[in-house]
């Protein structure tokens, strides 16, 4: 049980779904790829299905039309897995605040277990965030 | 009872399982970090692969509603079971050249299209779209690459004049090693190709495309299924180039510096198969089939015709 839990914090791969933001949070995460900070020395991976992921990482302040969408995803991950809402939207709806087609914040459909504020987050925000999450396994 | 118990050591352990799984996920990670390099970037520690398989063996397993949960967990095995067992044939052959049987490197090329087999039916059986796509551009890439492949290796058996492992070793020690003639560099080059085909590496990684089709005939697996796939791909790494070496090279050789000179070539190969995959844009299916029933099947042919006529 503890090698399986160290495998995980050794190899995150992260999925990312964007709920309505506005995409930059979104590239500010493609940032993390880059080799300015490179977290694959980390052994983080972008993968580009929700089955192979360890960390669902929500971006955006929840839309209506998102709402099923994201209670399927957090469904199709393998567990143990991880959700972290990345960028103030996510943590709290920001401006978006009472909008009318807006349901978020995040934690109101699935459980957090990390928030990282920010508009958008720097990208050594996000990787002491990632790192947090980890803590918690 | 020896009988019975040589051959499952060789199949689990010694060539087999254990140690090409090992060598094969130490060939991923030199994929990972010279990637990483050549993108100017830092790149994983060496045990990132064998942490991920491991990650990997402790996640759950889904299998999604309504799919043929039989065909969709068998897949995986069965090209496991494919590499392993050309792996275990080649090195015992390697080790120890008498022990070649008459049609060797027939079971070899047949065994090696089991992984590609492997994912097609898994791809199929993970009743996704994008997982039915992957599975039918890797069944045209198949039928793209075996043609010039199987091809480039009978060059070399026209070349020498016998199918026997055993006499393509001894051909290369006496006369030379198969690169210094003029059809084996030909045929070199145009397995080469394949090979890069044969693991789906960039300009041929079109059935798991991750940009478009998400990883393709993977997109609903997860857990040990998945960590059987990226096994096989990391011992197909490994078992791949020692095929060439030992058709194209000269063989492996393990008395003094000739070791050292084996993990050389194997090395090179290794590192020339990572940096076509990096300087590469990917095809579109219909430009890869034209590109290797076009050209490459000519130069194949065209190396044929100079082993036939004795060069």
């Amino acid at each position: 049980m503890a090698l399986k839990n160290w495998a995980l914090k050794k190899s995150p791969w992260i999925f990312h779904l964007c709920t309505g933001s506005c995409n930059n949070c979104d590239i500010e995460l493609l940032e993390c790829l880059t080799p300015r900070y490179d977290v694959e020395r980390f052994g983080i991976l972008l993968v580009g299905s929700v089955r192979h992921a360890d960390a669902l990482i929500v971006t955006g302040a929840l839309t209506r039309q998102c709402v099923p969408r994201l209670k399927e995803l957090y469904d199709q991950m393998p567990k143990p897995g991880l959700v972290i809402a990345l960028g103030q939207c996510a943590c709290s709806c920001s401006i978006f605040k009472g909008s009318y087609n807006i349901v978020g914040p995040i934690d109101k459909i699935v459980p957090v277990d990390v928030y990282i504020p920010g508009c958008p987050p720097k990208p050594e925000a996000m990787i002491s965030g990632i790192v947090k999450a980890l803590g918690k396994l | 009872m020896e009988r019975a118990f040589y051959p499952l050591v060789y199949f689990l352990i010694f060539p087999g399982f254990l140690f090409t799984s090992i060598i094969g996920l130490l060939a991923s990670w030199v994929d990972r970090k010279v990637t990483a390099r050549v993108q100017w970037r830092v790149g994983p520690p060496w045990y990132q692969p064998f942490v991920d398989i491991l990650k990997l063996m402790g996640k759950e397993t889904i299998v999604p509603a309504g799919h043929k949960a039989s065909f969709f967990l068998l897949a995986p095995l069965l090209g496991l079971i494919g590499v392993t067992l050309v792996s275990t044939i080649l090195w015992v052959l390697n080790l120890n050249p008498g022990s070649s049987f008459v049609g060797d490197l027939v079971v070899i090329l047949y065994l090696f299209t089991l992984p590609s087999l492997a994912v097609i039916i898994g791809g199929a059986a993970s009743k996704n779209p994008l997982g039915a796509l992957g599975a039918s551009r890797e069944m045209k890439l198949v039928l793209g690459y075996e043609l010039p492949f199987l091809i480039a290796i009978f060059t070399v058996v026209v070349k020498i004049g016998s199918i026997l492992f055993q006499d393509i070793l001894g051909f290369q020690q006496i006369n030379g090693i198969m690169l210094r003639h003029p059809s084996g560099i030909i045929a070199f080059v145009v397995a080469i190709i394949c090979t890069q085909a044969k693991l789906t590496m960039v300009p041929f990684d079109i059935p798991e495309a991750e940009q478009e089709i998400l990883s393709g005939p993977f997109v609903e697996y997860s857990g040990a299924p998945l960590a059987v796939y990226k096994l096989t791909r990391a011992m197909m790494l490994f078992t791949l180039p020692v095929f060439l070496i030992t058709v194209f090279w000269g063989g492996l050789q393990f008395s003094g510096w000739d070791l050292l000179w084996t993990v050389l070539k194997y090395v090179a190969l290794l590192v020339i198969i990572i940096l076509i995959k990096n300087t590469n844009p990917r095809l579109r299916i219909d430009q890869a089939m034209r590109f290797l029933w076009g050209p490459v099947t000519v130069l194949a042919i065209l190396g044929m015709v100079l082993a036939v006529v004795g060069l």
